[in-house]
């Protein structure tokens, strides 16, 4: 129908941007630029979500990583006394096992990037595009195809726990 | 050059379909002028028509010196803020005090992509329609947030912190309402309980064109579905909107007693003025949301009740008798004007605007535009008396105290929309058994 949106170049633009602001969360001293530069990665993400024909888990990822929880961040960040956390030197002394980590994941996607025609037989699954929030519907609830029922109620749980604890640790007296 | 012609007359042709539906760029750009012009129009307007009616309220004149009754005024505002000194302070953190405004101006914006003025005439309908309006309005606050903070001072610090904690708070409430909404279009009941209809719930849908049409074919406006469940939904959104918008009685961000002008305290000139665009365009985006979830978006009044070619025909003259109507004030007012001949230049300025306006009415009057263009005129009447409600808020209400803004928003407005959305939940679950006794009854 019409010229496919999700080219290359766009491919190129967004995960470019991506890893130049991944980059400067982790150099910035400033905070609130860290936290700036994360946000401008999650919207980025979101845009490749859009290129995967998701939108709605695009959508999703705007209003609760760009819009709430970066919100949150920043509230918090913004209590922290800029000036002193400036003068403090950058600590990552974990830096061994940060290259162990590193060089792991980078060994999975080089071998997902040349085996992954073998590793995944069925190419690529593409949604269509109108149907993409009725389908995430079906995959997680339906009976018959819902087949993340459990780990998403898991997850549930698992935000529940966290729920409780803050209000545990907030409040004095409950 | 022939085949552009050709490339731009094809979209004539296709009707029912937006420009991003029916992947025309040429008249997605037109499109997207066009409300950007609009758009900035509305927020004039509404500057104007603020310091008016406010002033009316509290029996004041309000602007009266430029231009006849001061319609000239928002002019001279733009002017002076173009104008204006650029003031940066010193101890701020440049480039995010510079990128704070574009954030919030560019959330306030994007918005409009999707907002359905009639069944053809949006730039283009999503999928995910309501979640991406939701989506980047939310990012509002992270450029009020940026601006607060990079200001380097205490005032705006503490108003973006408000606002932040405030925005977060509401968006909660309000988005249940939303999905209760949502959760509507999924039925096929006819009228206010959903009797009849082409059977079991279906699924839903997201698009805000599609959300409309789900009111068109249930023949009721969400609003008054599963009376009072629907006008419940609204009234929570209605009232987070205006904490979302950071507008009276919920302004705590820019309580100018406490907090001189909140966390645009340092911004001036061209800078404050996006602040201000930014600001009224999204009280216009969420009445839009409103407009279209609840009140039938581009849909005339009682489309049910009152049918027949009849009252199609006099309905259809309303936008033209709207735009007389104003031109019919413009000269009443010409004649009310002092007869002193300094005046004379405004006389015959008000003279040409109202003669403007009832041409404008004229051409509204012929069937063939009214056809057109009759949706966008009921869509932009229902946004401005939301507009016009924001005003009265602002002219009636007095602040809360921001103890009492937290326990409206987490204590009454959460419990009551997540009440709200089983209660829809349930009844949109029963409502095909429950027609279908009904049926075997009557």
């Amino acid at each position: 129908m019409n010229a496919p949106v999700a080219t290359p170049f766009f491919f190129y633009l967004l995960s470019g941007i991506m890893l130049i602001g991944g980059v400067l969360v982790i150099t910035r001293k400033n905070a609130v630029h860290s936290a700036l530069a994360l946000i401008t990665t999650l919207l980025c993400q979101a845009g490749l979500y859009l290129m995967l024909y998701a939108p709605f888990v695009a959508g999703v990822q705007i209003i609760l990583y760009a819009g709430g929880i970066m919100v949150l961040f920043l509230f918090v960040i913004m209590l922290i006394s800029i000036e002193r956390t400036m003068k403090e030197r950058q600590f990552n002394q974990q830096w061994l096992v940060g290259i162990a980590a590193a060089a792991v994941l980078g060994g999975l996607f080089i071998a997902v990037y040349t085996k992954g025609k073998t590793l995944f037989p069925q190419g690529r699954l593409t949604y269509a595009e109108s149907q993409n929030t009725q389908d995430i519907a079906a995959l997680l609830y339906d009976s018959h195809r819902g087949i993340y029922m459990f780990s998403f109620e898991i997850a549930s749980l698992l935000l529940l726990v966290a729920i409780i604890g803050a209000v545990v640790m907030a409040k004095k007296r409950i | 050059m022939n085949d552009i012609i050709v490339y731009i007359q094809s979209y004539l042709n296709t009707k029912d379909l937006t420009p991003g539906a029916a992947g025309n760029w040429f008249w997605a750009t037109v499109y997207i002028l066009l409300v950007f012009a609009g758009l900035s129009v509305a927020v004039i307007a509404m500057n104007w028509l603020e310091r008016k009616i406010l002033a009316h309220m509290q029996v004041r004149l309000g602007p009266m010196r430029v231009g006849p009754h001061g319609l000239l005024q928002p002019i001279a505002d733009a002017l002076k803020l173009l104008l204006k000194e650029d003031i940066m302070p010193a101890n701020a953190d440049k480039l995010v005090f510079w990128v704070a405004p574009f954030i919030v101006v560019l959330a306030a914006f994007t918005v409009f992509v999707v907002v359905p003025f009639g069944p053809a005439h949006a730039i283009t309908d999503m999928n995910i329609g309501i979640l991406f309006m939701l989506g980047v309005s939310s990012l509002s606050v992270l450029g009020i947030v940026t601006a607060g903070w990079a200001s380097n001072s205490h005032y705006p610090l503490i108003g973006a912190l408000r606002s932040s904690a405030q925005m977060v708070s509401y968006e909660v409430a309000m988005g249940l309402a939303v999905v209760s909404a949502i959760l509507l279009t999924s039925l096929h009941g006819l009228g206010l309980y959903g009797v009849g209809g082409a059977g079991a719930p279906d699924t839903g849908t997201l698009s805000m064109i599609g959300i409309v049409q789900a009111q068109q074919e249930q023949g009721v406006w969400f609003v008054f579905k599963f009376f009072p469940l629907g006008l419940i939904a609204f009234f929570i959104f209605a009232v987070a909107m205006v904490a979302e918008t950071n507008r009276a009685p919920f302004d705590l961000p820019e309580a100018e007693s406490e907090l001189t002008a909140g966390f645009h305290t340092e911004y001036s000139g061209f800078r404050w003025s996006l602040f201000f665009l930014a600001e009224y365009s999204a009280m216009i985006a969420v009445s839009s949301i409103a407009v279209t979830l609840w009140l039938g978006g581009w849909l005339r009044p009682f489309p049910n009740a009152l049918q027949g070619s009849t009252w199609d025909f006099i309905f259809s003259l309303c936008p033209g008798l709207t735009f007389l109507f104003l031109g019919a004030m413009c000269f009443w007012n010409v004649l009310r004007m002092p007869k002193h001949p300094l005046f004379k230049i405004q006389t015959i300025g008000l003279a040409g605007f109202g003669a403007v306006l009832a041409l404008v009415g004229l051409v509204l009057l012929l069937p063939a535009v009214s056809s057109r263009v009759g949706d966008i005129f009921w869509f932009s009447a229902k946004v401005a008396a939301f507009m016009y409600l924001y005003i009265w808020y602002r002219g009636t209400f007095p602040r809360y105290r921001f103890d009492q803004l937290m326990k409206v928003g987490w204590k009454v407005l959460l419990p009551t929309s997540l009440a709200l959305l089983i209660v829809t939940a349930a009844l949109a679950f029963i409502e095909p058994s429950i027609a279908e006794w009904m049926k075997r009854v009557l």
